[in-house]
């Protein structure tokens, strides 16, 4: 006796949050049954492993279904088949766009491409992950890309708007957006200490200030790319390390308001100049887009890794931060105040959170 | 011109993409009704078009408004080719020809295509301007109003039931045309399911105009079928019960003591599915006469009395005019009636005497094709001879009327199996028409008979009995008979005094036959199906007594027919009446004393027998209370001497001479064993598993003992389909198979649903078929209904203290608004304490207390076997070892009864969601209020793939088009302007697969009531009487989760 056909529709669609859980996890049926087995179900229901075969293998089927009006999360709102409860809708979109930070550390900054796509086997491998559900998150980042790029107004609001997302997991999306649009570099190893957190509170400042969406709201793209002029004003900035008289000026204004005030005073004295190189060094690169990539190894190499090599407190580090972006007011030669502050507040930001173990 | 139709189409979304260059498409549409077509502007590149067209109209008589659909195709425009089509839509509009149902259909509708399921949806508005239209010989039959629900529904009064209609129109099949060969699957597809929506049309107006001659006004639980005859043609039948309703005109909300207006206390507020009943006739008999026409007729002596109902002509011609109505309610209208039949299966009160059991008769026929379908006369004539035999089955029975009437098909090649069943059962009158009242009657309606009971009292004359039967005074009032056993096809009436909780009860079994041809395949079938029906009965009564329980309800039996195999198919409900006396136990008996470990074996046996049957009652919470001249302590499971029943033995004859009671006959029930077949059956028996804890089922619309609804439900189908390895095909491995399949559905079910306990699943409906050789098909609809489980431990706890109470509790039990009880009369108190209420209670709901309180009895001897029986059992004897034995414990149960009124469980939660469409087989919504009746649901669909893989097998196939299927109906409700389908029913669910060509094809069939319902939440003044404490968690806006 082998069952051909075994399925069962209810009126209203029903959901099991454990078995979706083990389907976007990307578990086939046989695996997904072992494991819930393993969680005692049978015991506490007195079910046998044919029921529970059953009931996966169908649920699988729903979900299966429900796939692909889970890429454009509108549908699932106003379409007829499936009738599903708002609170649910919720859950499965949520849940579905929801994705692994092992999974996306690995593909933040990288092209979505085909090419890519078939470096998912090692993704896979190397994060434990599988395949089925790296796919799954990679086109759904690939999806979210391809759907808001080129569009008017606020990235985060755009992704909401079109995927029916959480606010915070919409601003996830965005980070993970704007970093494969510029395709920010990730991966090195200096920078794996890094969570995407980091990254997307960094990804988050620098679309509030660093974009054209800074200064023109009525822009395609506005969120995603760089405001180029801004970028190819920021060379200007370099008068503070090569001006000779502008740096001491700057050195001094900040080592006196600090003086007393740092454990590490000592050492930030000597390495100031270093410091403020890498910084207006940084600055002055980002007119090549292959140095924008390198932004944030250039950060950790010029400015995080000199600290901490010298054990500076956070704290320490915001106040030096601090006083020096604001020193440079003080300076009277210097006439790029505007420029420094968009500049200077977003990385100050970026750099305060990226300082860490 | 009695007709202007005028319909608008709006918009379109989600279309699919026509154009792979573009990615778009470009839509226009088609609104054809009758012959007349119009088209749309087309919507250039756009996969949400906004067509916002003029209003289409057309003129029409109102005859082609209750037979034609209004058809809606969407199409792509294709300048240099023919345009593609990107799916259909057909709207019934008979919904808008009565002036109470809905005044307009609009909303968004699945467009759908028979190869391609759902392809976005179109958004649509249809109004219908009827002129009046004096004309007395006209062919329509607009303003009858039609109801699948098998009660009155909830929102009228009956004031007349006149009786039985019927109708069936017969055409070729489209699928089996020549042309069919040339054209594609989608053509063919559209025309059958045309066609279909047309035949069902005329059906309807053609039984519209009987209702009309009868002077009804309504049909109430109307039923078509379809019979794909292959070859021989397309049939559409149709039976149901005319009425006269009347609208309740009360706003209910403003009662403050209870939630419904007093007034729909006249209502049945009961429905219960359609069963089919099992005491048995078969058509046997062969007669070869015409040749190649097979009909058989093999009469089982099946109780069925007809009282009263006015049959309608069976040939469908004209029903009765008035004039001879008239004469006829001079006379004894009842008899008259060619059919005195009933499709309902609850009735208001009163209205049912008393039930003299379960009435079937069956009758195995050869298709052959219809030649001429404008006269059907042959399907008319095996029909009227089905129906002529259960009402002389109930006559037999001292009954003049059958309920719960249905009738059903199984096809297989040119066989064709026609059965008919339903409870005979003897009718007040006073329903049926104005006015009259039956002398006979009268005298069985004494009035100081308690009405919990009454209708368990027997019809029929004790001294000159239709079947051997054991008869005992009433439990409940000790002074009339009722059998000692009762199966019936309708619910259980709202009045009935229950104890304890109910279960489903199934008999499952399968029967291999011979491949054989034509005449010999009939003859074949037709000599297996008295052994099935005595098997499935045997089997029924054995699970019943190990349930400790004595009544059945709802009972239905299916057989179907297959190429090599039988299948029979019988659901009830049990209950425990506290009328009836306690059911004895089961005891086995060896037949070889001399082999003593067989005798161990059968002693271990019957422990274990013994103590399922102890542990039933204490899981169903049957406790009868003792009398008191009963011996202290005899619990059920103790076998007593003095009223042990042996039977099937032929050495029990001086067994049988112990009894005491006034059965003097022999029992007739017998449980058939050999060696093998014993152990097999009996094993069988105790594998049935109790549903898991927080779980109860019933096929009834309401579970017995149940009262606290909440407001989640969840109906749902099941389908399952296995293929047996042709290795093992012998009939103990195909019951065993046949009972997995079942009780594997059923668990999982139990599994699937289980974030719902504790909830109850109801209106349980199996069908099974055989649609090819080694395979078995099962299809489970359903719904699932939280309670509160507070209140249910509550009610357990006092069970047995209150016992006056308890009868009028058991009614509100009953009733989906329980509270409607407190203010309005408590129509079947059944102790005297409660008279001076039921009258003035009466009083007010215009009924009479003398027939509230009536009773009659009637007993059921369902399971009395007749002569064939006798006649099997000497055969089976032959092989017989083992036996096993009736034993019946006399203990007598009084009415017992937990007297706490109950709460009205229905949470506060609003549904919140607009679009939410509910779904249910039952009559009712639990925590809501039926406000409107829109009109009924009836739609068919056809499915064919050739990319099953593709689209996932089988199970992704079926899977998606049930789901689909759901939506459209869904969408058919809501632009109605409804909430909600009561009464649905998939009554036809036809599966064929051919997985070498990659192709699939199914065929649906559903129907139901399309309704507005209100929260009762939203109506409710709040009220003293609802302590709130009682929200319970379970309650989620009608969201179902595993």
């Amino acid at each position: 006796m082998t069952s051909e056909l075994d399925i069962f529709v209810g009126n209203t669609t029903l959901i099991d949050e454990d078995v979706y859980r083990l389907w976007l996890d990307g578990y086939s049926v046989s695996d997904a049954v072992a494991l819930r087995v393993r969680s005692g179900i049978l015991e506490q229901t007195g079910a046998t492993a044919a029921v529970l075969q059953s009931d996966t293998m169908d649920h699988y089927r729903t979900f299966h279904m429900l796939e692909r009006l889970l890429h454009a999360p509108p549908k699932l709102l106003h379409q007829l088949i499936f009738q599903i409860p708002p609170s649910r809708q919720a859950l499965l979109i949520e849940r579905y766009y929801a994705f692994d930070e092992a999974f996306v550390r690995e593909v933040l900054g990288k092209k979505l491409s085909k090419g890519t796509k078939k470096d998912l086997d090692d993704i896979s491998t190397k994060t434990g992950i599988t395949l089925k559900s790296c796919r799954r998150q990679f086109d759904n980042f690939k999806r979210v890309f391809k759907v808001v790029e080129e569009m008017r107004g606020s990235l985060v609001d755009n992704i909401q708007q079109h995927f029916l997302l959480s606010d915070r997991l919409a601003r996830d999306y965005a980070a993970i957006v704007f970093f494969a649009n510029n395709r920010f570099e990730t991966g090195k190893k200096k920078l794996q200490y890094l969570s995407f957190g980091d990254f997307a509170f960094c990804a988050e400042l620098m679309i509030q200030n660093w974009t054209l969406g800074a200064v023109d709201s009525q822009v395609d793209d506005m969120d995603m790319d760089l405001d180029k002029e801004f970028l190819q004003d920021l060379k200007e900035l370099k008068v503070l390390v090569a001006d000779k008289d502008l740096l001491d000026l700057h050195k001094s204004l900040v080592c006196t308001a600090l003086r007393g005030k740092l454990g590490v005073f000592s050492e930030m004295e000597a390495n100031f100049k270093n410091l403020s190189r890498g910084l207006v060094n940084v600055a002055a690169k980002l007119t090549h887009t292959k140095d924008v990539r390198d932004l944030f190894v250039d950060l950790v190499e010029k400015f995080i890794e000199p600290c901490r090599s010298d054990h500076w407190p956070l704290n320490d580090v915001r106040l030096f931060l601090n006083q020096y972006s604001a020193s440079v007011h003080s300076l009277d030669g210097f006439r790029h105040q505007a420029l420094w502050d968009r500049y200077m507040g977003t990385l100050r930001g970026c750099l305060l959170r990226l300082y860490h173990d | 011109m009695p007709g202007k139709l005028k319909v608008k189409i709006v918009a379109g979304r989600h279309l699919p993409v026509m154009d792979r260059a573009s990615d778009l498409t470009d839509a226009f549409v088609e609104v054809k009704f009758g012959n007349t077509t119009f088209k749309t502007d087309v919507c250039l590149k756009s996969l949400n078009p906004q067509w916002n067209s003029e209003w289409f109209k057309f003129e029409v008589d109102d005859e082609d408004l209750q037979d034609e659909p209004l058809q809606i195709t969407v199409l792509d425009h294709d300048t240099y080719s023919a345009n593609d089509a990107i799916g259909k839509v057909y709207i019934d509009i008979d919904p808008l020809l009565y002036s109470e149902a809905a005044t307009v259909i609009s909303g968004w509708f699945p467009i759908y295509d028979t190869i391609h399921g759902i392809r976005g949806e179109i958004n649509v508005v249809v109004k219908v301007d009827l002129f009046n239209d004096l004309n007395r010989f006209r062919q329509s039959s607009c303003g009858v109003k039609f109801f699948c629900t098998t009660s009155i529904p909830k929102c009228y009064r009956a004031v007349i039931i006149h009786g039985f209609v019927e109708e069936l129109v017969v055409n070729e099949d489209p699928e089996y045309q020549w042309i069919d060969r040339i054209r594609t699957p989608r053509a063919s597809n559209e025309a059958r399911q045309r066609l279909i929506s047309l035949m069902s049309g005329e059906l309807q107006r053609k039984i519209g105009l009987k209702v009309l001659e009868m002077r009804g006004n309504a049909v109430v639980g109307y039923l078509q079928c379809f019979d794909l005859e292959g070859e021989s043609g397309l049939v559409v039948r149709a039976i149901g019960t005319a009425c006269t309703l009347d609208k309740l005109s009360s706003p209910a909300a403003f009662l403050p003591a209870c939630n419904s207006p007093s007034k729909e206390m006249k209502e049945s507020p009961l429905v219960h599915p359609p069963s089919h009943g099992c005491r048995s006739t078969h058509n046997s008999p062969i007669h070869t006469a015409t040749g190649s026409r097979l009909t058989q007729n093999f009469s089982v002596s099946v109780p069925t009395l007809i009282y009263t109902g006015m049959g309608s002509g069976s040939a469908g011609k004209e029903g009765g005019p008035f004039k001879a109505l008239l004469r006829q309610q001079t006379q004894s209208a009842l008899e008259q009636r060619e059919f005195p039949f009933f499709t309902l299966t609850a009735f208001p009160p009163g209205f049912l005497v008393h039930v003299g059991g379960v009435v079937s008769a069956r009758s195995v026929k050869l298709l052959d094709r219809i030649h001429n379908p404008d006269e059907p006369e042959t399907r008319d004539a095996w029909w009227a001879e089905i129906r002529q035999e259960i009402k002389s089955h109930a006559k037999a029975l001292g009954c003049h009327a059958v309920v719960g009437y249905s009738e059903s098909t199984s096809i297989c090649e040119e066989v064709c199996i026609l059965s008919a069943s339903g409870t005979a059962a003897v009718l007040n009158p006073r329903f049926l028409q104005d006015g009259t009242v039956e002398g006979c009657l009268e005298q069985r309606l004494e009035e100081n008979l308690p009405a919990g009971c009454g209708f368990c009292h027997i019809p029929y004359d004790e001294l000159n009995m239709p079947f051997p039967a054991h008869l005992t005074h009433c439990y409940n009032c000790r002074k009339q008979k009722v059998p000692d056993v009762l199966f019936t096809t309708i619910d259980l009436p709202v009045d009935a005094t229950v104890i304890g909780k109910g279960c489903l009860i199934q008999a499952r079994l399968c029967r291999l036959k011979k491949k054989a041809q034509a005449e010999a395949n009939a003859t074949a079938i037709s000599n297996l199906l008295p052994f099935m029906e005595y098997e499935v009965h045997t089997q029924l009564m054995n699970k019943l007594k190990l349930k400790g329980m004595n009544a059945l309800f709802g009972l239905r039996i299916q057989i179907s027919v297959g190429e090599n195999m039988l299948m029979g198919l019988a659901s009830a409900t049990g209950v425990y009446l506290a009328a009836l006396p306690t059911p004895g136990g089961i005891q086995i008996a060896g037949k070889t004393p001399n082999d003593g470990s067989y005798e161990q074996h059968i002693s271990h046996m019957q422990k274990k027998i013994n103590d399922t049957i102890a542990k039933n009652k204490e899981l169903y919470e049957i406790n009868p209370p003792e009398m008191s001249e009963e011996i202290i302590g005899s619990p059920i499971p103790e076998p007593r001497q003095r009223s042990r029943l042996l039977r099937s033995q032929s050495e029990s004859s001086d067994e049988v001479a112990e009894l005491d009671l006034s059965h003097g006959k022999k029992d007739a029930f017998v449980l058939e064993i050999d060696d093998t077949d014993a152990m097999e059956d009996v094993h069988s028996l105790l594998t049935d598993v109790p549903p898991p804890s927080g779980f109860y089922s019933c096929n009834t619309e309401i579970m017995p003992g149940i009262n606290n609804w909440t407001s989640e439900i969840q109906m749902f189908t099941s389908v399952r389909v296995i293929r047996l390895s042709s290795l093992n095909l012998t009939n103990q491995a195909l019951n065993k198979n046949f009972n997995d399949l079942c009780e594997n559905l059923l668990k999982s079910l139990y599994f699937k649903l289980r974030s719902m306990i504790p909830c109850c699943l109801c209106h349980v409906n199996f069908t099974v078929s055989l649609p090819e050789d080694e395979l078995i098909q099962v299809t489970v609809t359903a719904v699932a209904i939280t309670f509160d489980k507070n209140q249910a431990l509550q009610t357990a706890k006092t069970h047995a203290e209150k016992s006056l109470q308890r009868a009028s509790t058991d009614n509100e039990e009953l009733l989906q608004f329980p509270l409607e009880l407190c203010s309005d009369s408590l129509p079947s108190h059944p102790f005297p304490p409660a008279k001076e209420h039921l009258e003035s209670a009466s009083s007010n709901s215009g009924i009479p207390a003398a027939q509230r309180a009536t009773s009659v009895d009637y007993s059921s001897f369902a399971d009395r076997c007749s002569s064939w029986i006798e006649l099997i059992k000497l055969k089976a004897q032959t092989i017989r070892r083992g036996s096993i034995k009736t034993t019946v414990t006399v203990e007598k149960a009084s009415p017992v009864g937990e007297g706490n009124f109950r709460n009205r469980s229905s949470p506060p939660c609003a549904n919140s969601t607009v679009g939410v469409v509910k779904m249910t087989p039952l009559s009712f919504i639990p925590g809501a209020k039926i406000t409107k009746y829109l009109g009924i649901i009836n739609m068919f669909f056809i499915r064919e793939t050739t990319s099953l893989r593709e689209e996932g097998g089988v199970s992704g196939f079926l899977h998606a088009f049930i789901a689909e299927v759901f939506a459209m109906v869904r969408a058919h409700v809501a632009a109605l302007g409804g909430n909600a389908v009561v009464s649905y029913i998939m009554k036809q669910c036809v599966f064929m697969e051919n997985p070498n060509k990659n192709q699939a094809q199914c065929l649906i069939n559903v129907s139901g009531d399309a309704v507005v319902f209100v929260r009762e939440s939203e109506l409710e003044v709040v009220s003293t009487q609802q302590p709130t404490a009682n929200c319970q968690p379970a309650c989620a806006g009608g969201e179902v989760t595993t």
